[in-house]
């Protein structure tokens, strides 16, 4: 390699666009706020709407001049923009309505901003990340800042203990998945996952456990990350304590990212390998999908409720790994997006209605919702009958794509079990429908206000896309399948 | 854009229509969505006036690019068997919406905005030709038909709703599992294109994948019908759901479970579905007597009603299992007569507790006497559904046990005395509401049918007495169709049995 090949052109800049802006954004917030002070909330968070929104076009300029950056640390590419989109318009959307939540908690600061934005910007590289220590880096970012957004409310001790806990389990994650980077290092002396591929797939291949230690330590890594069992324990605990808008962040970008990673790894680094592992995410897949959905059942508090629910679903995406194909990448590409976009929603209408000190986070305070605010209620019903994977709705494609590439990969089994699981999580989702729509209107709903312009932009863009992803989904499918042959 | 693409979309467009209006003005929501519903019901009438008999593949087709990978398009056409269950559905959707005009009072826009969902829905079911399609109307059907249960239903409403949901979910999604195992083996979703591949021979299973494959869409469907002893969640939903959301479940969505038996289970997956005809023919008997057992000793009107349901349809699958055009074509009969005359009992059972607050037989007692009308009207009904000849059950009912007994004489044997039983507990229950003596205040509380429940239950009196004595307007479609059918059931096999060893002929 030339002297020049080391230093950066113009156009990797380009590539790396999106995390760049990111993070001069952050600073800049974090800037600003100790300039201006306390009451500067409301511009700062404009600030940063503005620049998701550019970072959200820089994603889309880093497609357009796709191709390797930095030497090959990072890669821009179908994947990574499709992951860059999805991860972006979450934050977004939690941005959009957080304002309200935490001018009501009296906490609207830019540093909660600030945070966000880093977030995304490390989620964002690890969806680019072409190498095992770019890949780590961009977790720890995204990682560290959930950890203080999650205690983001400080004088609450929920909060608090949510934050300690996501902390500390978290760390116990991260230092697997770098103790797996270390061993794979050891077994083919790089930590770039095609030269980590050229050397599994190659003639003289290293030491088989070596390899089956790494692969275990990184998707222990990446298990934690999503959820999946059997280190999902710390999810729900982590959800009901954090204040409702970081729940939802934390249910949407940072696993969407972390399945990124996962699915990078695996199917670029270690597919040679893949007999090896498929066995380890089939029962991991079946016991995500079978412990969320039977413990969600049990759950009275929604944000809990909701938190085994993002476990179940987690599963799900689990069964297109293990399908371990291009198809199954896109798939469970489609539904990550679907379930970002519903998941939101659901969180967003639960941080609407929680209403100051999260008083009413029941399942039955939510009695009477369906005729005191009928908008905020049927656009809950919608993401829950998503959640679901009623057809018109992306939930239902998703799980359909996740099936179909399951059944093509002759997981028949695994199938059956997880449709079956999808209809026993029909009960639980249904009772917040019975509750809002067949229970009498409750205290709870008696003094709620409509809701604001910002919380109502954020319903009906989620709505919007989980209804555009469930009626015309041959776009979208259409780009992640263009997208999906990693590796090749 | 053709007629049967307007009939599926009017009701779509009402339910959207009826969202963005204001929920204060109900008697306008009111007229909008009966104005729908009738010009959905006008325009079904033209499919029914351009339909030949005859003509060889479905009629009104419209085959359109809907999602580009995999292959799924929005591929909808009309046959014999479809046709009667469309027109079925965009009939008795205006006479729900007249009778709940006054009883339904609460939550007036939501109710009729989901009962032209729920016909978007149904209508789409049946007419759909695309694997997934069908699978997407199946379920949209089931949302708008658990908030009418959940919402506007009677007391233990919540319990029916989540136990209707939740036993179709759990049988649908097996269904969708086979959809895609199917898919993964054809390449397609388009039922024309599966057919065609069958009976060519380049698609054919193994007998255990071909079991599996039927057993995946067959529990689906016996849930639906439902088949004994699947049954439970029918009289649970039945009763807790207000007047038209019995109606619609009782007359269109049962059909559903029949429909796709007769679309997709013997056509294509033929030989696993002769290999169970036994076990399921021995349910659909065991079904038929034991609907009618209990529907004898029922002291709840709409219970027993209910109850009938299960009796009745068990007929329509014994008519399918017996493999005889007889049986088939009395099947179809039997789906629309149920329809008709199942339907004008829960409608007649809903005026009756709309006048005095009860379900209870033991509440009722010389009503005949205050309603003449109201008692004639009952009678007649009664009558069609205990299958007196001349009107519209008896047909149906002859066909299949004349199928049956082709089959197997033991077969009709047994399920006649469904017939017989129907008739002792279809005129006890008439004789303990409308006659004997009456409750203090059942003088004072009943009154005669109103204009408005007259303009209900005509249509459905007219089509007693139609399917009943012209059976020649409505047969010759469905045995057009239904010898389609039976010939694709029986080419699929004997294809295959070719395949393996060359025809006689050529061994000589």
């Amino acid at each position: 390699m030339t002297a020049a090949g080391f230093l950066p052109g113009g156009v990797e800049f380009l590539r790396l666009l999106p995390e760049i802006l990111l993070v001069l954004a952050g600073t800049l917030v974090m800037v600003l706020e100790g300039i201006g002070g306390r009451r500067r909330g409301p511009v700062l968070a404009r600030l940063s709407l503005g620049a998701l929104a550019a970072a959200l076009a820089a994603a889309f300029v880093a497609h357009r001049y796709g191709g390797p950056a930095f030497s090959g640390l990072a890669a821009s590419d179908g994947f990574a923009t499709f992951f860059r989109v999805v991860v972006i318009a979450a934050g977004g959307l939690v941005a959009l309505f957080s304002g309200a939540y935490l001018r009501r908690e009296s906490a609207e600061r830019g540093e909660y901003y600030a945070l966000l934005l880093y977030s995304v910007a490390g989620q964002c590289l690890m969806a680019s990340a072409a190498e095992l220590i770019v890949l780590f880096i961009a977790l720890e970012i995204s990682s560290i800042a959930s950890y203080v957004l999650a205690g983001y409310l400080r004088s609450d001790r929920r909060a608090n203990e949510a934050a300690v806990k996501y902390f500390l389990l978290g760390s116990f994650a991260t230092a697997f998945l770098l103790y797996g980077v270390a061993l794979i290092y050891g077994a083919t002396g790089s930590t770039r996952l095609a030269d980590i591929r050229q050397a599994l797939a190659g003639p003289l291949p290293p030491p088989g456990a070596l390899v089956a230690a790494a692969a275990a330590l990184l998707f222990v890594g990446f298990a934690f990350k999503v959820s999946a069992a059997p280190f999902q324990v710390w999810a729900p605990d982590v959800y009901q304590g954090a204040p409702a808008p970081v729940a939802a962040f934390l249910s949407a970008g940072p696993k969407a990212a972390a399945f990124a990673g996962l699915l990078r790894v695996f199917l670029t680094a270690f597919e040679p390998v893949s007999e090896q592992w498929e066995g380890i995410v089939w029962t991991s897949a079946l016991a995500t999908m079978i412990i969320g959905n039977f413990a969600a059942l049990l759950q009275s508090n929604i944000k809990r409720l909701l938190a085994y629910s993002s476990i179940a679903h987690a599963g799900y995406v689990m069964v297109a790994v293990a399908a371990h194909s291009a198809v199954g990448t896109a798939a469970a590409m489609f539904y990550l997006a679907a379930y970002v976009a519903m998941n939101v929603g659901a969180f967003a209408v639960v941080s609407y209605f929680a209403r100051r000190g999260e008083r009413y986070v029941n399942v039955e305070d939510l009695a009477g919702l369906g005729w005191r605010q009928p908008a905020a209620a049927a656009l809950l019903s919608l993401f829950l009958l998503s959640l679901i994977g009623v057809p018109l709705t992306g939930g239902f494609f998703g799980k359909f794509y996740v099936f179909k590439a399951a059944l093509e990969a002759r997981l028949v089994w695994l199938t059956v079990l997880g449709l079956l699981n999808s209809a026993v999580a029909a009960y639980y989702y249904l009772r917040i429908i019975v509750v809002m729509y067949m229970h009498e209107p409750g205290e709870a709903v008696a003094d709620l206000p409509a809701p604001g312009p910002a919380l109502k932009a954020t319903l009906w863009a989620s709505a919007l896309a989980t209804l555009a992803l469930g009626i015309f989904p041959s776009r979208v499918l259409e780009f992640a399948a263009s997208a999906a042959a990693l590796g090749r | 854009m053709n007629l049967l693409d307007a009939v599926l979309a009017l009701p779509l467009a009402g339910f959207l229509l009826l969202l963005a209006l204001p929920r204060e003005r109900e008697e306008a929501l009111r007229r909008l969505a009966l104005a729908v519903a009738l010009s959905a019901f006008l325009l079904s009438l033209g499919l029914a006036a351009g339909y030949r008999t005859g003509a060889a593949g479905f009629q009104f087709v419209t085959d359109a690019a809907w999602i580009s990978q995999p292959k799924i398009r929005y591929h909808v056409g009309l046959d014999g068997l479809s046709l009667w269950l469309v027109l079925l559905t965009t009939l008795l959707t205006p006479v729900g919406i007249l009778v709940s005009w006054r009883a339904v009072s609460r939550r007036v826009k939501e109710f009729y905005a989901l009962f032209l969902l729920l016909e978007f829905g149904l209508i789409g079911v049946f007419i759909a030709l695309d694997l997934v399609l069908f699978y997407v109307f199946w379920e949209v059907s089931l949302v708008p038909m658990y908030f009418l249960i959940g919402v506007w239903g009677h007391e233990r409403r919540i319990y029916a709703a989540v136990k209707f949901f939740l036993f179709t979910m759990a049988g649908s999604v097996l269904m969708l599992a086979g959809i895609i195992y199917l898919y993964t083996y054809a390449g397609t979703f388009d039922y024309t294109e599966l057919l065609r591949l069958e009976s060519s021979g380049a698609l054919h299973f193994r007998p255990t994948e071909g079991w599996l494959l039927f057993l995946a869409f067959f529990i689906s469907f016996a849930i639906k019908v439902p088949l004994f002893p699947l049954h439970t969640w029918l009289p649970d939903a039945h009763v807790e759901a207000p007047t038209a959301g019995s109606v619609m479940l009782a007359s269109v969505m049962l059909k559903m479970g029949c429909y796709g038996l007769l679309r997709f289970s013997l056509p294509l997956f033929p030989q696993a579905a002769r290999d169970c005809a036994p076990w399921i023919v021995a349910l659909a008997i065991a079904g038929i007597i034991y609907g009618a057992l209990v529907a004898l000793v029922q002291p709840n009107m709409k219970k027993l009603v209910a109850y009938t349901s299960v009796s009745h349809l068990g007929f329509v699958v014994l008519g399918i299992f017996t493999f005889t055009p007889l049986g088939l074509d009395g099947a179809v009969y039997q789906m629309v007569n149920h329809g008709i005359s199942t339907g004008a009992l829960f409608i007649l059972v809903g005026y009756l507790y709309e006048r005095r607050h009860s379900l209870e037989i033991a509440d009722y007692g010389g009503v005949a006497t205050p309603a003449p009308n109201l008692a004639a009207v009952f009678m007649i009904t009664a009558l069609a559904s205990a299958g007196l000849p001349t009107l519209n059950n008896f047909v149906g009912e002859y066909l299949v046990l004349q199928g049956a007994a082709q089959a197997d004489f033991r077969w009709a044997a047994l399920a006649a005395t469904g017939v017989i039983l129907a008739a002792g507990y279809m005129l006890w229950l008439y004789q303990r509401v409308f006659f004997g003596a009456a409750p203090a205040d059942v003088g004072r509380q009943v009154y005669d049918l109103g204009r408005r429940e007259w303009a209900a239950m005509l249509p459905l009196l007219a089509l007693m007495v139609w399917l009943g004595t012209a059976t020649e307007t409505f047969l010759p479609a469905i045995r057009d169709t239904n010898a389609r059918i039976l010939e694709q059931t029986r080419s699929n096999v004997e294809v295959r049995v070719e395949l393996r060893r060359p025809p006689l002929e050529v061994a000589r």
